[in-house]
């Protein structure tokens, strides 16, 4: 799409020499760059509980956020009204960072060709809200369906489509429509006058509504929120210490992203407070890892056309067989450690400055049978399903939270057990990995990734891993 | 009435023109200013302001919500127009509607949230609280060379909501925070830690030495931890850590969770829960505090509601329609952002200080766990399960020992309850849940 085919060209009748003008107001007191990030965002929910449609919002919101960068300086500022003066004085605003005399702007514009990974065969706005509610209701009535002991359903459906124009002192322009829709199905269950358990499923990705009538079904996601639920009305104490754990395919991939992700981002490096600052070349996991962020894969809830500074996004080698091999730069760090950006710069909206960020954090497939796997362990715990996680960059050590797992006793799986926490250190947890399964599998598109206050949709993906060892958090010591 | 006053119940006439049955109208806008410091140098400073609105209408029994952040004539016609489409594919819900009348109210007298002093403070005198701060902490030792840096934050804002049974009304905040976070080095250990306060007035912060020292304290006492083994032992919260476990008590008295059953606290009204060491209260009318406002999001007053007393679950916390599913009156504690249903939040939710100070506490434990920090935690609302990542101090012989991280502490939150045996004296509020330390008899420590 070209630029005055654009919603801003269109709408907004902004035009290049706008930008332009922009831009030197930008740079009016110095500084070596600045941008303008222009976003429009409609969303939608809608949510059932009890069987009784309760929710439906709607909700459009529209800024743009003028940065300066002098040294490693960063200006900012905002304006949520796309008038000539109020991004004028957001302009200024931000040039407050700089103390100089006026910087040049690079005149005329070059587009950025981005790459085309979520066309949309419709756009949000040109689907029903019958067709919303359908989804939920079906949801609903498919958990409630799939065991008498399931009392308690809720389901929401969110999507929404935001248009970004990214413009840069450099002479870069970008333009992007970014589709985002999601299920989510909550369900108790209760055996007579029991306990109550809960089971939670979603996915998505950056798909339209067609997604769940074709692909994913609310039937999907609403058996599988009902089964786990079920699963744990059986479950028995998790286990406490050091054991084996193995994780199976998709979404446990959340290990990648807290263990190391983070750690690998370029900010953190560059301010030698990472667990990972300064390790690149050496042996941070075992030879079976290669672990890759990428942006670009068709669909994902993570991926992007273009990052949240008008950069393509790429394919990034983090580990390969066991070696650190690069950090997640943005445009600020890169500059500063003198290197390309790897498309990693991301921001929550148009009121947050970017940061390098994680896209799809997945580990490639090994040569291992899964059952294989299990088989191996004498005594351990199979974790399938996770809530979230977090981690501590600087000491490295970090948390996640098994929601479904079963004890391995010789090679079997024999009880479900309760939810606990699982903690390891990032720089050495993954050279505990020892057998890695042949069933790689990307997660359900569920993830949000938070950071210093700014929350960003990621997907994540794992075959199965047989870690040696690891600390588990249960009761049962 | 002010103009955004006035926009609001415009917007509520609106959607009574148009069809709506009942309607109510959030309008926010605000201010904020961010300064990062680094390494003595300025790293960023951000500035700017936005607003928006938000509806929700009901057409009988039915809801629609939307918002907007175009607050021009045409962008609050979209947005009634918006809400009441979609009002008619929800579905009836016989509990749904605003609160009666003679709920409907508002605080008097100044309840102290808003310093004027906040919008104009010098930005220049803003970088230079971040900058002494960081140097603070930087100069505290020299195992502390490097830094994540420090920040200085404030915000003004004000909310207006109005609705149609004759409610109108607004408010002015303000709050301003300084933080650092300092790196410790030593023998190939590193950790950070930060320490961080936060008051609705400039005046009322504490310096940015004291803020620089505590946190540089705090991270040099986490060099070099160790793996504590796996055992059953005695753990102390500090406040920091004791007030996120306290949150994960207001999701077990949120009405939401309990008319649903999926509370381990559903149905236990009027039941022992508790040891007799905890009174839980939550009170939005304290003067000066963060979770105080003079009415909810949906423009009930504000009250104060004893939540457990002496171990004794007195009162859920609830809004409207959660109140009615229970048969209940609404404590107040409606919130949202702009738009949607109101869900259930805390105004000032907190433990009622014990007697002893926390030094005490600690010098009755022979074998523990002090924790300072709980990454990662998870507590299950349903079953009461409990299993967060913790890193703190040991204790022996009644004294804090050596540096512990690594580790989870597990237990399940009805017992847990059971097992508060001390409460300390050190209560302060640095946000809308506060708590002091506490002491839990018994908990699973899972480490090597």
């Amino acid at each position: 799409m070209s630029f005055s085919a654009s919603l801003f060209a269109r709408r907004f009748a902004i035009t290049e020499r706008d930008l332009e003008s922009y831009l030197s107001e930008a740079l009016s007191a110095g500084g070596e760059y600045a941008d303008l990030y222009f976003e429009y965002l409609a969303t939608s929910s809608i949510g059932i509980d009890e069987g009784i449609v309760k929710s439906a919002t709607e909700g459009v919101t529209l800024g743009v956020g003028v940065r300066v960068i002098a040294g490693e300086r960063t200006g900012y500022a905002y304006s949520d009204d796309l008038s000539p003066e109020k991004i004028r004085h957001a302009a200024r605003v931000a040039a407050h960072i700089a103390r100089g005399p006026a910087s040049v702007v690079k005149s005329g514009f070059e587009q950025i060709r981005p790459h085309d990974l979520y066309p949309m065969l419709r756009a949000p706005n040109e689907m029903g809200l019958e067709e919303r509610v359908d989804l939920v209701k079906r949801a609903d009535r498919a958990a409630r369906a799939y065991d008498a002991r399931v009392f308690q359903v809720q389901a929401t459906y969110a999507d929404s489509l935001r248009n970004v124009l990214v413009a840069t002192s450099e002479g870069r322009l970008s333009f992007d429509r970014q589709p985002m829709a999601r299920m989510s199905v909550m369900v108790l269950a209760r055996q007579g006058d029991g306990e109550p358990q809960h089971g939670h499923s979603g996915g998505g990705g950056r798909v339209t509504l067609d997604f769940f009538l074709n692909e994913k079904t609310p039937e999907h996601f609403a058996r599988e929120a009902a089964r786990q639920a079920i699963v744990q009305l059986d479950a028995v104490d998790a286990p406490a210490g050091e054991m084996t754990v193995v994780l199976g395919p998709g979404w446990p991939g959340i290990l990648l992203h807290e263990a190391v992700g983070h750690g690998l981002e370029a900010d953190f490096n560059r301010k030698g407070t990472s667990a990972f600052s300064g390790r690149i070349g050496q042996q941070v996991a075992s030879p079976l890892c290669t672990v890759i962020d990428d942006g670009t894969i068709g669909n994902r809830r993570g991926s992007l056309n273009v990052d949240d500074e008008g950069m393509p996004t790429q394919q990034n080698l983090l580990i390969e067989k066991g070696v650190l091999r690069g950090y997640l730069q943005d445009k600020l760090s890169s500059r500063l450690m003198r290197t390309a950006s790897t498309g990693s710069g991301r921001r929550e909206s148009y009121q947050h400055i970017p940061m390098p960020r994680m896209t799809n954090t997945y580990m490639l497939a090994g040569e291992s049978d899964p059952e294989d796997i299990i088989r191996s362990v004498p005594k351990g715990l199979y974790c399938t399903t996770f809530g979230g996680g977090q981690v501590d960059i600087t000491s490295g050590n970090f948390v996640f939270s098994a929601t479904e797992s079963y004890l391995i006793e010789n090679g079997k799986l024999t009880r479900p057990v309760r939810g606990a926490s699982l903690i390891g250190n990032g720089p050495e947890a993954l050279k505990y990995v020892s057998m890695v399964g042949n069933d790689l599998q990307l997660d359900e598109g569920i993830g949000v990734c938070g950071k210093e206050g700014q929350s960003v949709p990621v997907g994540v993906g794992i075959p199965t891993v047989k870690i040696d060892r690891m600390t588990v958090g249960g009761t049962a010591a | 009435m002010t103009e955004l006053e006035q926009l609001a119940a415009g917007a509520v006439q609106r959607a009574l023109e148009s069809g709506a049955t009942d309607a109510e109208c959030t309008i926010s806008e605000g201010e904020e200013f961010s300064a990062n410091v680094r390494m003595r140098e300025v790293e960023s400073l951000k500035e700017a302001g936005s607003r928006g609105a938000g509806i929700r209408v009901l057409v009988g029994q039915r809801a629609g919500s939307s918002y907007t952040s175009d607050l021009s004539p045409e962008g609050i016609e979209k947005m009634v127009a918006a809400a009441l489409d979609l009002a008619k594919i929800t579905s009836e819900d016989p509990h749904a509607g605003l609160p009666e009348r003679e709920d409907l109210g508002s605080l008097a007298g100044d309840l102290q949230l808003y310093d004027g002093s906040v919008a104009g403070m010098d930005t220049e005198w803003k970088i230079a609280q971040a900058r002494q701060a960081e140097s603070a902490a930087l100069a505290a030792d020299p195992r502390i060379q490097n830094s994540e840096g420090a920040s200085f934050d404030s915000q003004v804002g004000r909310r207006v909501f109005a609705n149609s049974r004759g409610f109108v009304g607004s408010y002015l905040s303000s709050s301003c925070a300084l933080s650092v976070v300092p790196v410790a080095q030593q023998n190939g250990s590193m950790e950070r830690d930060y320490w961080h306060s936060i008051a609705r007035s400039p005046a009322r912060l504490e310096s940015p030495e004291e803020v620089g020292r505590h946190a540089a304290e705090r991270a040099l006492r986490r060099l070099n931890p160790r793996k504590a083994a796996t055992q059953k032992a005695a753990v102390i919260f500090e406040p920091r850590t004791a007030r996120a476990l306290l949150g994960d008590l207001f999701d077990a008295v949120n009405g939401s969770a309990i008319y649903r059953h999926a509370s381990f606290l559903a149905g236990k009204l009027g039941e022992k829960i508790a040891s007799d060491a905890l009174t839980v209260i939550d009170d939005a009318t304290i003067p000066g505090l963060f979770g105080t406002c003079p009415f909810d999001d949906e423009g009930v007053a504000s009250r104060r509601t004893v939540v457990i007393e002496k171990g004794v679950l007195k009162s859920y916390l609830l809004n409207t329609y959660t109140a009615r599913k229970l048969g209940l009156k609404t404590t107040g504690n409606a919130s949202r952002g702009i738009a949607g249903n109101a869900g259930v939040g805390p105004g000032n939710f907190f433990i009622e200080p014990g007697a002893r100070p926390p030094k005490e506490i600690i010098a009755g434990i022979s074998n523990g766990l002090y924790v300072t920090e709980l990454i990662g935690g998870s507590a299950n609302t349903v079953t009461g399960d409990y299993s967060a990542g913790a890193a703190g101090l040991w204790i022996e012989n009644g004294e804090l020992t050596y540096p512990v991280s690594g580790i989870t502490i597990a237990g399940n939150l009805k017992q847990m309850l059971l097992e508060i045996d001390q409460v300390g004296s050190d209560l302060e509020f640095r946000g809308s849940i506060a708590a002091p330390t506490i002491l839990i008899r018994e908990m699973t420590i899972s480490g090597q």
